[in-house]
């Protein structure tokens, strides 16, 4: 087992199979299966990821590494810490999910949308597990392709504009990225990651570098005020295209920070820490508000992914404050922790709302929440995992949703009361636009005669609400396995962080 | 003799696992298998509650803590899910599964023609089972988790009837507010954790606090520059705006009137008896911090007066026989907080556990009354029922005596401890708690002897419509508010209620009696709270009092010669003058303090300037920044506006283009090049 290249395989099982499923996908129903098929394996393939990282020892593990441009020093390097096992994990599982509530759903083009769908699904645990700067760029690209074929070709009415906006957006980004990374080539001569953090920089060089980074991973996450394709792109996706985006591509984002921000400029990110936290801090709030007012279901939890993201970036960010203002790197952790579980349950929890919104959609082709009203008279077990998931996403103790925001709000009151307290206002305006949700689709009079024919969830959808909800709560329960897989590789990381300073 | 953990673990999860099976399994094993889980679990937790209780007072076991798992363990960060059992705790566990129990049972006469029978079932065992998990809790995570699961069975029990407006939006506001203060009660916590040892652990934190060398009581710190506050204060009061929103204390209190939208049951249960309760529970646990800033105290003192009187005035001018009783719960849980202010955190606790009973009787007598008449809930429309339903009516009569004070009955100890004691302290604020809950006796026993002889007594003020034979059972208007029938009119004479419903008002009426005569001594001036609630010296009123206490009997004697009794006495004869002989002088009372009634029948307008300011104001900031920032700056401005850009240089430059593909690449070429070689100079030249 230990002799198997497990992240190539569990990279190119879903890469290949999406030719396969071109290929030998004419008919629907066997383009469903087969994908399936392939999801549910790459799924158990990244199960040893998980129960063989030896998460005590920290560090990078699995490693792979084989010349690729022997010119440029590229190498095609792969290898994971707890983290990034956590974030493939979470991507293998998702695709299960995504692929089975496609089921019904997509019916044009099916095998192309599933070939889409697993394409998208290598390219994502291509990013978490590349330990070399091109790969990981290459892939950080390419992901856009299938997304973009994904939204363009299924999506909704304005899908052209929406695909554009996305695309210009965080291709933009990562222009940025790439000039960082060319000139860093140009520094070390090489692409590995572990190379650039040791390149030793000045403090100005790190701070255009962290400039630049910053542009490109702010928008994926994204931040505010960099945020405006995240609701069109989302609006229009189909609802597995919304699930991909919001669980798993977004945290893309909040992962480069980790994985770049941190390791290689670690200075400027402390330098800098400010305005990445008063950003976060704006998108509580601001994101909160508008979050408030949409009419539309999907751009509302559009916008409260990015509120919820902010706490990703602030934990990250806290930890940064953390360490150079208070010398305590127990705290930073807890904030980096918290970041770390926020991704993860957003992951959870968004995905699940974003296929609740699928399955009212499904049925009644309105994301409208004035056409909706009294849907729990007619689907209470609906009703039931709609109110779990709401509950998830105001952060209620007992689900995946809190753990992350209780960590970031304990690290960041560490470092100042007032920024504890600004976060903390998601309580209250989180709470107030998911509930405020709640009431006007799930709860009332049914007003819509259309809603009093709708029929309860079907098995497939049971499976898919189902799981979410094992998870959600899994992680709410008992967070201590997750924190544990990644305690150390956060050690490690908050401890390269004590050691920086030029 | 030791606290077994197993025993523990079944008192927390029996009432789980009765929610969980009448939840998701409710169709399969129906209405007599839900009730008889979640009776059955609830029982079981009560009984083995009783054992604990037992075990510590008479077995003489020591306090259990314990942690049952990790949560999370981060650098020397820890949380864990654990048990600590004193007799505070044991105490709370008692009133909780007692009340519950009756709860339940009851539940199964007044929500017997109900569809969601199971689903209701489900909801008030898993309420049990959160409130537990609040009351055992070893450290701040469990508290928090235990005080948000409640909020969250409050919520869903309050919006029961999903389908009216009123259920529905009343259980989004508790929400809301409650979210309010667990605001500051997180950051409360994160204080705690932050200057009071790294920890979230009860014991070690109050060890912490507790420590001279620690020297709490004086640490400062400055959240704004040049403006040194104690942590104590800044933590103490974070905390207690967290009970300022669970136990419903002015301004936060504006939820509780609202959530009479939910069934009677959990009325009595939840937004009487024990949730709304879990702040003062919190505040007498937390007593070593709360000790270290009298600014904090004082707060808290001032806050719960002036719910104490304000909240009870308005009760004078209701007509619906729930929210008088909502309204006087409002009134109590301000009495507990002014006890806690006082630093008579025994007599706070006290007062809990007297009102946990009293207030649940009195509000399943308000559903006993309800039932009878079919869903009216105007006492306008009642008058006359004793002579139709005796059992509800004496022993509504029992919890409106222990609820106004009379000598002897439980209300009368713990509020009149509350009320020397307050009148004992010397804290600021203090001389204005004593006004208010001195006058507040007076509205007290004004607003429940109203509601009484309104109810009961007096001309009946409804008309039976005899010829409407085939009748409409009882709870088919449970949907839709008073059914199809007018105002006042009923389909058959009011009856008394069933065995399940009268009995448990039986044995409500008992420790509504008896409790406080046999408690006090022990409770308030012995050793019954030692080593769990931390008063120091110079703020022990209830010491104090204590020298003077020769016993209940003496207490009773005593308290006839003191003026709460007096008051009490004058407001039972000026509501019975009023409400049972004259009741044209409420009328021109209200027609000649117009003012007065107004603002009191609007509650002090602080729901309307909540809904203008939060609700309204809130959407509409929202539009605002979603208009002028995202659509008009961002979106329209620089992202559309510099796509616009470029499509109308491309315009201008049209004129250039060939329709060669070769063309059109090259220039691409060029631009990416240019575009990437700038920023290229631009970095190299600053890094060298």
């Amino acid at each position: 087992m230990a002799d198997w290249p497990l992240l190539s395989v569990l990279i190119w099982l879903p890469l290949l199979g999406a030719l396969a499923v071109l290929a030998l996908g004419r008919n629907p129903g066997t383009a469903r299966w087969l994908t399936l098929g392939i999801a549910i394996a790459t799924f158990v393939a990244s199960i040893p990821l998980y129960t063989g990282y030896d998460a005590a020892a920290g560090g990078m593990q699995f490693i792979e590494s084989h010349a690729w441009i022997d010119a440029l020093k590229v190498y095609y390097g792969l290898g994971v810490d707890g983290i990034a096992v956590a974030l493939i994990v979470l991507t293998t599982f998702t695709s299960v999910l995504v692929i089975i509530g496609s089921w019904g759903s997509i019916d044009e083009r099916v095998s192309q949308y599933m070939a889409a769908m697993l394409a998208l699904e290598g390219m994502l645990i291509g990013v978490f597990a590349a330990t070399d700067a091109l790969l990981f760029y290459v892939f950080f690209e390419a992901m856009l392709i299938p997304m973009f074929i994904i939204i363009g070709i299924w999506g909704g009415p304005r899908r052209v504009y929406a695909t554009l906006k996305f695309f210009i957006y965080t291709f933009l980004g990562s222009i940025f990225m790439l000039v960082g990374l060319i000139y860093l080539h140009m520094k070390t001569g090489e692409f590995s990651l572990a190379a650039f953090a040791s390149a030793g920089l000045n403090s100005t060089e790190q701070a255009w570098l962290f400039f630049a980074f910053l542009i490109a991973f702010a928008i994926k996450v994204p931040m505010w005020p960099v945020h405006t394709w995240l609701p069109d792109a989302h609006v229009e996706a189909p609802t597995g295209g919304s699930v991909i985006l919001a669980a798993i591509m977004l945290k893309v984002g909040g992962y480069g920070f980790i994985r770049f921000s941190l390791p290689i400029t670690p200075d400027a990110s402390q330098e800098y820490a400010w305005v990445v936290i008063a950003m976060s801090l704006v998108a509580v709030v601001y994101i909160g508000y508008v979050a408030l007012v949409q009419d539309d279901m999907k751009k509302l939890i559009a916008y409260s992914s990015i509120a919820h993201m902010a706490f990703v970036t602030l934990g990250i960010f806290i930890a940064l404050a953390l360490v150079r203002d208070h010398q305590n790197p127990d705290a930073a952790r807890l904030g980096l922790q918290g970041a770390m579980v926020q991704m993860i349950s957003h992951g959870f929890v968004s995905g699940a709302m974003f296929s609740c919104i699928g399955v009212l959609y499904d049925r009644l082709h309105t994301r409208m929440i004035r056409d909706y009203g009294g849907v729990a008279n007619v689907m209470p077990w609906y009703a039931a995992f709609f109110v779990l998931f709401a509950m998830a996403n105001c952060g209620l103790p007992g689900t995946s949703g809190f753990v992350g925001e209780f960590m970031v709000i304990l690290a960041a009151f560490q470092d100042n009361f007032w920024i504890a307290a600004v976060a903390g206002f998601t309580l209250i305006i989180g709470a107030a636009y998911t509930l405020w949700l709640v009431k006007r689709v799930i709860f009332g009079e049914i007003t819509n005669p259309k809603v009093a024919e709708l029929t309860d969830l079907n098995a497939r959808e049971w499976i898919v609400l189902g799981a979410f909800a094992a998870a959600v709560l899994l992680v709410g329960i008992y967070p201590k396995p997750l924190t544990d897989l990644m305690e150390t590789s956060v050690q490690q990381i908050v401890g390269r962080l004590l050691l920086a300073k030029v | 003799m030791t606290i077994s953990k197993t025993l523990l673990l079944v008192i927390v999860l029996a009432p789980l696992f009765g929610a969980v099976l009448a939840g998701l399994f409710g169709r399969q094993i129906g209405r007599v298998g839900a009730h008889t889980v979640t009776i059955g679990g609830v029982a079981l937790s009560c009984a083995l509650s009783f054992v604990v209780l037992y075990q510590l007072v008479w077995g003489g076991a020591a306090t259990f803590n314990e942690n049952v798992y990790t949560w999370f363990e981060i650098g020397r960060y820890s949380a864990h899910v654990g048990f600590l059992i004193d007799k505070l705790t044991a105490m709370m566990m008692v009133v909780v599964t007692f009340v519950s129990l009756l709860v339940h049972l009851y539940t199964i006469g007044y929500m017997h023609e109900d569809d969601g029978y199971q689903r209701f079932f489900s909801y008030i065992s898993l309420f049990t089972f959160s409130m537990l998990m609040l009351v055992m809790g070893n450290n701040f995570l469990q508290l928090f988790f235990g005080w948000e699961a409640v909020g969250l069975v409050s919520y869903l029990l309050i919006g029961f009837w999903f389908k009216r407006p009123t259920a529905i939006f009343a259980n989004m506001k508790a929400f809301l507010v409650n979210r309010v203060g667990d605001f500051g009660f997180l950051l409360g916590i994160a204080g705690v954790l932050l200057w009071f040892g790294g920890s979230l652990d009860y014991a070690t934190v109050f060890a912490y606090a507790q420590d001279p060398s620690n020297e709490m009581g004086a640490r400062t710190v400055e959240l704004i520059a040049g403006h040194p506050w104690h942590v104590a204060t800044i933590v103490g009061i974070c905390l207690f705006i967290g009970a300022m929103g669970k136990s419903a204390q002015v301004p936060l209190h504006i939820w509780l009137p609202d959530s009479m939208e939910g069934p009677t049951p959990i009325s009595a249960l939840i937004h009487a008896a024990t949730m709304v309760t879990a702040g003062i529970f919190m505040v007498a646990r937390m007593s070593p911090i709360f000790e270290l800033s009298d600014t904090a105290l004082s707060f808290i003192l001032i806050i719960g007066a002036t719910g104490a009187l304000f909240t009870g005035l308005i009760g004078v001018v209701q007509n619906d026989i729930k929210r008088v009783v909502a309204y006087s719960t409002l009134s109590q849980l301000g009495y507990m907080t002014v006890a806690l202010g006082a630093s008579a955190y025994a007599a706070g606790v006290f007062h809990l556990m007297t009102h946990a009973f009293f207030k649940a009787l009195l509000f399943l007598g308000a559903g006993s009354v309800i039932i009878a008449m079919h869903h009216e809930q105007d006492m306008r429309h009642m008058g006359g029922l004793r002579k139709y339903m005796p059992i509800t009516w004496i022993t509504m009569w029992i919890g409106s005596l222990a609820l106004a004070g009379a000598p002897g009955f439980a209300g009368f100890f713990s509020k009149d401890a509350i009320i020397e004691a307050v009148g004992e302290s010397h804290r600021f604020g203090s001389g204005y708690a004593y006004a208010c809950v001195l006058i507040g006796v007076f509205v007290t026993a004004l607003y429940t002897f109203r509601s009484l002889y309104m109810t009961f007594h007096g001309k009946e003020r409804f008309v039976v419509d005899a010829h409407d034979a085939h009748g409409h059972g009882h709870d088919d208007a449970h949907h839709d508010d008073h059914g199809h029938h007018e105002p006042g009119h009923l389909a058959h004479a009011p009856h008394e209620s069933p065995w399940v419903v009268t009995v448990p008002l039986m044995l409500l009426a008992i420790p509504s009696i008896v409790i406080g005569f046999l408690t006090i001594g022990p409770m308030l001036f012995g050793s019954y709270f030692d080593g769990v609630i931390f008063v120091r010296e110079a703020n022990d009123v209830l010491g104090e009092l204590g020298r003077n206490f020769h016993g209940a009997g003496g207490m009773i004697l005593h308290g006839l010669q003191t003026a709460p009794f007096w008051l009490a006495l004058a407001g039972f004869a000026v509501a019975t003058y009023i409400w049972l002989f004259n009741p044209s002088i409420a009328a021109w009372f209200a027609k000649t303090f117009r003012p007065l009634q107004t603002l009191l029948m609007n509650k002090y307008y602080a729901d309307d300037v909540s809904q203008a300011v939060f609700s309204k104001g809130g959407i509409a900031l929202g539009r605002g920044l979603w208009k002028a920032g995202d659509v008009a700056v961002i979106d329209g401005a620089i992202v559309n506006g510099s796509a616009g850009l470029v499509a109308r240089l491309a315009g201008a430059v049209r004129r250039l283009q060939s329709g060669y593909l070769y063309h059109y690449a090259f220039a691409m070429i060029l631009g990416l090049i240019l575009l990437l070689g700038g920023l290229w100079w631009g970095v190299t030249r600053m890094a060298a």
